[in-house]
């Protein structure tokens, strides 16, 4: 008895009768709703597709990522949001069975590419992690980091002066000008999100990728990450991948919604949360399934 | 409302139940969890008692090495047989006949002594080693020929043995290795005051010897301190460089799998396979000198290397990966992902595995058996091609020796071997701590 419906479901192509939503899970990738073009593209995503070993992680998906821009990346757990971010710094690459195709440009020059270095670009595309995870170093030297081996600094005073305006622009000096010399890890854990994110910025990056960065943290600190996000999106793109709806709709200008692998739906973020356009889309965000 | 379940008396009922069964098992559970920590605190007793008992047996057996018996004796340095020619020759002054000018100190003490038998006897309770004292002396300071002077010289290891209580006067004279005529002029350089117990020097200054009284333990320490000193500046730079290799850069595939499982099973190779692949290896096939604390050295690194790697790829994997997600996020290159964050908080786990591989290396003795470390080395070796012995081999070739003079050297070098561990270890824990207050 307990076989039938796995049978079923794999002849189905993965749709299950219960909960009323068709999972739609089809060999052919779906066909994303939406533009998924921006005006003054900084990254261009082109039919990427990411296995893990033999799972389909990533299905064809295509998606431009704007200068001066939030772009938040919603959808159930498991639905590849975060897989799709860490390719665009190659941080895949990390993982032996990871396998990434199609093409990723960073202002035109495809990132996948032999000759691009994965060290030049991970400095041009930063990332600030879902945990906090400070260095467990100084302060100061988490933020001198990035600086001291890209080379950023020509001498001591430039580094202090990189390391200051840093934290001013994450909004963490106030707090930390006195015990710039205590360990990172000693920090509350928005402080050491903001440290995270200082660091990040030391070395100015164009793009910043950020993978739930408020999931640790309690409302005051995530409010405080939300305006932050608000200001650094003056000068970087940005794409924040979040399981708070209502935090893509607070930082984002637009959004996409991934669903087990696919891209589902692009559009600006009023557009997605008052009008979506695709069933899976809305079922999502009024919090029928996730 | 009809469905049992919800009715609230029987929810009540249930939470009764609840209640008295786990009122019930209470007892069950505490009085296992008491008969759990009393085993443990009978095996941790069990542990303490045989390190008591073992500390107390060395000790009570090896306390006494650190006092020697020495002679006072009014050594005349003679012209006439030091330097003959006056000629002031340090070579004709080192060949001159040191152990006449103790035998006449000797003769001078006991002017009533006469005949051959008897005198031998005399001469016998000074050691043979004080000579080397006197020509120390006089090649150190050539004036002295011609003058006399006081000195306390070693006296024999059975006169030692009698002065440390350790032979019975009761005793019949054959059985008791000192003769009455001896214990009679023993009693008399006491009484004198020219014959007592006093630090002992040559101990933790001689290398060894066939006479107890002279056998020393530095020579095995120097070895040692060689060996080792080889074996840590081999065996960690290339246990952790492999260690690292393996976990962080090496492809994941049956190759790795495979050298996972041999660096395994070499840990647990019985040490004499490495002395005789040592012997074949080093000695025979590339002419490596034997007795050597650097073929010593080797074969010891061969045997902590994989100690070391499986404790650094364990630390290794004990980093955690958002550390190097952090590091490799922020641009860094793999190298200096390794080298900046993973491998200082990987470093105390590291030394932890460094200290087990040594502290068996040091209480080796079995594969420097075979490379010849087991040799009767008198001389304090100088560098790691010299002939050297080591800790362990001294403590097994002390405890093989007849004289009954040799067993508080056996413990004593025993003492020496303990506290060089200790040295080794207290080093290595305030190296650890160092890493570890890097928070």
């Amino acid at each position: 008895m307990a076989t039938v419906p796995s049978d079923m479901a794999r002849r189905t192509g993965g749709s299950l009768p219960d909960g009323g939503v068709q999972l739609d899970r089809s060999e052919s990738a779906h066909r994303t709703v939406g533009d998924i073009t921006a005006k003054n593209p900084v990254l261009v995503c082109r039919s990427v597709n990411v296995f893990y070993g033999d799972k389909h992680a990533i299905r064809d998906v295509n998606l431009d990522i704007a200068h001066n821009q939030v772009i938040s990346m919603i959808g159930p757990s498991g639905c590849g949001k975060s897989t799709f971010l860490r390719c665009l710094n190659r941080l895949n690459d990390t993982i032996p069975t990871a396998k990434v195709t199609g093409s990723i440009s960073l202002d035109g020059q495809d990132i996948y590419d032999k000759r691009q270095d994965p060290v030049q670009l991970r400095a041009r595309v930063g990332m600030v992690f879902q945990k906090p995870n400070p260095f467990p170093k100084s302060v100061y030297e988490n933020v001198a980091y990035g600086p001291r081996i890209h080379g950023l600094a020509g001498d001591r005073t430039e580094l202090d002066e990189i390391v200051q305006t840093s934290l001013q622009r994450a909004g963490l000096w106030a707090e930390v000008k006195d015990r710039l010399d205590a360990p990172g890890t000693a920090l509350s854990g928005g402080q050491q999100q903001r440290l995270c994110i200082a660091r990040t910025i030391a070395v100015n990056p164009e793009v910043i990728l950020m993978d739930e960065p408020c999931s640790a943290l309690d409302p005051i600190a995530t409010a405080r990450i939300e305006d932050l996000i608000d200001e650094l999106q003056q000068n970087y793109a940005i794409c924040i991948v979040t399981h708070s709806m209502q935090q893509a709709a607070r930082v984002s200008q637009r959004t996409a919604y991934f669903h087990l692998g696919d891209l589902i739906e692009v559009g600006s973020t009023d557009q997605i949360f008052t009008n979506p356009r695709h069933k899976l889309t809305e079922d999502y965000i009024t919090g029928r399934f996730g | 409302m009809n469905d049992p379940a919800l009715n609230p008396a029987a929810a009540e009922n249930r939470a009764q139940r609840t209640r008295r069964l786990v009122e019930q098992s209470l007892r069950r559970r505490y009085r296992a969890e008491r008969r759990f920590r009393a085993y443990g605190i009978m095996a941790v007793a069990l542990g303490l008692c045989f390190v008591g008992f073992l500390f107390s047996s060395i000790i009570s057996t090896g306390w006494t090495v650190f006092q020697q018996s020495y002679l006072r004796l009014d050594v005349s340095y003679a012209a006439d047989v030091i330097d003959p020619d006056g000629s002031g020759d340090l070579e004709t002054i080192g060949n001159a006949d040191y152990s006449g000018l103790i035998k006449a100190a000797m003769r001078k003490q006991f002017p009533d002594v006469e005949g051959r038998g008897n005198l031998r006897d005399l001469y016998r309770l000074a050691s043979d080693g004080g000579q080397f004292d006197l020509r120390e002396r006089v090649l150190r300071d050539p004036d002295l020929v011609g003058k006399s002077e006081t000195l306390w010289v070693l006296a024999d290891d059975r006169v030692d043995l009698y002065m440390k209580g350790r032979i019975d006067r009761e005793l019949g004279e054959d059985v008791r290795g000192l003769t009455d005529q001896e214990l009679g002029w023993i009693d008399r350089l006491v009484a004198d005051d020219r014959l007592e117990k006093r630090f002992n020097r040559s101990f933790f200054s001689n290398g060894d010897s066939r006479e107890p009284e002279q056998a020393g333990v530095w020579g095995a320490v120097v070895g040692t301190f060689l060996t080792l000193a080889l074996t840590l500046l081999l065996s960690f730079p290339i246990g952790v460089a492999a260690a690292v290799y393996l976990e962080e850069f090496a492809a994941k595939n049956r190759a790795t799998d495979f050298i996972e499982v041999n660096i395994n099973n070499l840990a647990a190779v019985p040490s004499i396979v490495f002395g005789l692949l040592g012997l074949a290896v080093f000695i025979q096939l590339f002419g490596l000198p034997r007795s050597a604390p650097l073929v010593g050295g080797l074969v010891l690194t061969l045997m902590t290397l994989p100690t070391i790697i499986i404790a650094s790829r364990a630390a290794l994997k004990g980093v955690p990966p958002s550390i190097r997600e952090a590091a490799l996020g922020m641009g860094a290159s793999e190298v200096q992902t390794v080298m900046h964050h993973v491998l200082p908080l990987a470093m105390p786990g590291m030394l932890t595995g460094a200290i087990i591989g040594m502290a068996r290396a040091l209480g080796e003795s079995a594969p420097l058996l075979m490379i010849g470390m087991v040799a009767f080395i008198v001389d304090i070796p100088h560098g790691f091609t010299d002939p050297a012995t080591v800790l362990p081999v001294q403590v097994y070739l002390w405890a093989d020796s007849p004289e009954r003079a040799f067993l508080e050297r056996t413990s004593g070098a025993i003492l020496v071997l303990l506290g060089f561990l200790l040295i080794m270890n207290a080093t290595a824990v305030i190296l650890r701590q160092k890493f570890e207050r890097r928070w």
